[in-house]
């Protein structure tokens, strides 16, 4: 166990170095690239033996992700923006055929106008490609999710592919305390890879047919059902990590903070969770009774999870870092139809579009305008 | 079967290419040079859709097909997995058409060959997207008439030649490049063995008749290949660290038109176009012979 201060894409490059991944194709985007930089450096220096595939796009290297993982090892990779939209093709390609390898994705906004900076709006676009979607709001999370979402993705019951959320900027490039966890205590918890098939001369396997009218729609029920065991095994993976490593984050799939006697709560995910702990704070001094549901896991969402997380409030503000054009945001729609008809006012604020801040007045407003039975809306 | 071929098929019958189909001999002799320990990758296209209808399967050997751009991707992740596990051993093929190949493909290709990955990449080259119903790719020859590039009454079918992908390759650095035409299976067989003994990422093309495509005689499909040889319209030649040899000279070619007219997709074409053809195939075929007697390397 070593504790540093340190980048989150340092922290996240040992995080996917502890998990042992023997390929990993890249192509470098803003602000993916300080994790694949420090993977370069481990591999170029000799401390760790992987092969990094400098594959000439995104699109290529989630297709040598798929082979990679078809021919029987655990593969990584990480991109942005831009990099998952050109990945968009193969992200269901990956996961209709169960290919289990884990991705970073530095959440960042997508073009036009072209912008670097933090939104949801490439993870949340991709959320119905069949990829577990977790998003974490610290260094420390980062790494323990990325080495228990392997876990989670190669159990036989799920052979499903994970993404791991961070923010672009406001988590990737900002320096943490944060504790690496040792080696050998990483190869308890997560041992080599079983692939339950592969491409193997000697037992012959045809991944990737063409499915007609009358096999598709099994897949795809099948891939469902993997979501559905995918759900109570993050928590249980979470809880086995908590018992072994001291950290937990909630039950894994959403954590609460403040929310016991909470009337009215704040959602959302990601890092402005841990600007809204603060935000909640400043209420509570101010006498009201606010609380938190951080929602880590966008895929599969814990709906039973969150109805009892919300049990006893009266207001919920859904603050959503991504629009869905010509509806609204797309955690509101989520959120309304898992508490459909439990009788909770929800209201919807979008903010943080391309990195605009998400500061404490902003949060407090969001809460605030839901007490008041105001109008959700664009918080700018 | 062929005399002094190996006779294991790696490729079963009753797979569901059109009669006539080009592709099929190509993909057998290609698995019998490469042998039970090969793993094949395939881009979307017609031999992925006549060879993999679930629950069957005409692959005898361990198959991945992922998207239409991404065999030599899809394909550089095994081989880089094969490495990590100390299983070099096992041949790895890629099979594309040339739409995959010339087209979609083509910066997944360039990117595979400019890192050395170690797999033998076979184009099956029909001139078409026969499996979306034969539109134009840029390997669709002048003159022929695509559902895309029809004989219409103003532009009577494609205008533009096609991309000399083989020398493409060969100028990336490919340690080994060949074309071969399924009219000779035996040369397919060594021209595929050559590639796959040699270290690096190698490039095969096969010249395959689509009847479907082509508005040609299924019968016919093996004297339409032979006949692309005598016409010189598809010369067959090896490219071996930089350096080229026509593996088939053609001391008295045929005019090209005995060529184009075994095909519906040419029978629009007027002389003006016939003798444009006739050129291009006269200076492609004499630049060849002056790379070859020249010795220089690409
Ligand atoms: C991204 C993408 N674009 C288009 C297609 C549709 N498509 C499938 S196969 C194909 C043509 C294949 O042509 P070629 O590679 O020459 O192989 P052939 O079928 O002629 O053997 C096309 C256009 C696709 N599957 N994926
Ligand atoms: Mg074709």
């Amino acid at each position: 166990m070593t504790e540093m201060v340190v980048e989150a894409s340092m922290a996240l490059a040992l995080g996917a170095k502890l998990c042992r991944p023997k390929v990993i194709p890249m192509y470098p985007i803003t602000p993916q690239t300080h994790i694949v930089e420090r993977l370069a450096d481990f591999i170029n220096n000799g401390e760790m033996e992987a092969e990094m595939i400098h594959v000439e796009s995104e699109h290529s290297a989630l297709a040598a992700f798929i082979g990679s993982e078809a021919a029987g090892v655990r593969t990584y990779t990480a991109t942005s923006s831009q990099g998952l939209a050109l990945m968009y093709e193969i992200l269901p390609i990956v996961s209709g055929n169960r290919m289990p390898g884990v991705m970073s994705v530095a959440n960042r906004a997508l073009s036009a106008p072209i912008n670097i900076w933090n939104d949801h709006s490439d993870a949340v676009s991709a959320r119905d490609q069949g990829w577990i979607q977790l998003f974490v709001e610290s260094t420390q999370e980062a790494i323990d999710t990325t080495i228990q979402l392997y876990k989670i993705c190669e159990n036989h019951e799920v052979l499903l592919p994970g993404m791991v959320c961070i923010d672009g900027f406001t988590l990737s490039h900002v320096c943490e305390r944060a504790i690496v966890p040792e080696q050998e205590a990483v190869d308890e918890f997560l041992p080599e890879y079983k692939p339950k098939i592969m491409l193997d001369p000697e037992k012959p396997v045809s991944i990737g047919p063409i499915a007609f009218p009358d096999s598709f729609m099994e897949f795809k029920k099948q891939q469902q059902e993997a979501m559905e065991k995918a759900l109570p095994l993050i928590g249980k993976v979470h809880d086995e990590f908590a018992k072994k490593f001291g950290r937990s984050y909630g039950n894994g799939l959403l954590e609460q903070y403040r929310m016991d006697d909470a009337e009215y709560a704040l959602i959302g995910m990601g890092t402005l969770t841990g600007t809204a702990r603060v935000a909640v704070d400043e209420m509570r001094k101010e006498g009201k009774k606010v609380g938190l549901i951080k929602l880590k896991s966008l895929r599969p969402f814990p709906k039973e999870e969150l109805i009892k997380a919300t049990e006893k409030l009266q207001g919920l503000a859904v603050i959503d870092r991504h629009f869905s054009l010509g509806f609204e945001g797309p955690l509101y729609t989520d959120t309304r139809s898992a508490l459909y008809g439990k009788g909770i006012r929800i209201k919807n604020f979008i903010a943080g579009l391309g990195g605009r801040d998400i500061d404490i007045k902003r949060l407090k407003k969001a809460l605030n305008d839901t007490i008041n039975g105001k109008e959700g809306g664009w918080l700018l | 079967m062929i005399r002094g071929l190996p006779e294991e098929e790696f490729f079963a019958s009753g797979h569901r290419a059109c009669a006539g189909c080009g592709a099929p001999i190509a993909i057998r002799h290609i698995l019998k040079a490469a042998g039970k320990n090969t793993i094949v990758v395939q881009a979307t296209g017609c031999m992925e859709v006549v060879s993999s209808p679930y629950p069957q399967t005409a692959w005898e050997i361990p198959w991945i097909h992922a998207a239409f751009e991404t065999a030599a991707s899809t394909a550089s992740g095994v081989w880089r997995a094969l490495k990590m596990q100390g299983r070099e051993n096992i041949n790895v093929v890629a099979f594309g058409g040339d739409g995959a190949t010339y087209d979609i493909g083509f910066g997944a290709i360039s990117g595979a060959f400019e890192r050395g990955e170690n797999f033998l990449y076979v184009c099956n080259e029909n001139g078409a997207y026969m499996n979306t119903g034969i539109q134009r790719s840029s390997a669709t020859p002048f003159g022929a008439s695509a559902t895309t590039t029809p004989a219409g009454k103003k532009i009577p079918g494609k205008r533009e030649f096609k991309k000399p992908v083989p020398f493409i390759m060969a100028a990336h650095g490919a340690p080994y490049v060949a074309t071969a035409t399924v009219a000779d299976p035996n040369d397919i067989f060594n021209k595929a063995k050559k590639g796959l003994e040699t270290k690096g990422p190698c490039y095969l093309e096969v010249f395959s008749p689509c009847p479907t495509g082509w508005h040609s005689d299924s019968a016919k499909s093996i004297e339409i290949a032979r006949l692309a040889v005598e016409t010189r319209i598809y010369p067959l030649f090896e490219i071996i660290n930089g350096r080229v040899k026509i593996t088939r000279d053609v001391p008295e070619p045929k005019p090209v038109e005995e060529y184009l007219k075994t095909q519906g997709r040419f029978k629009h074409l007027g002389s003006e176009d016939i003798k444009t053809i006739q050129q291009r195939v006269n200076e492609t075929w004499e630049k060849l012979k002056k790379m070859e007697e020249s010795g220089c390397k690409y």
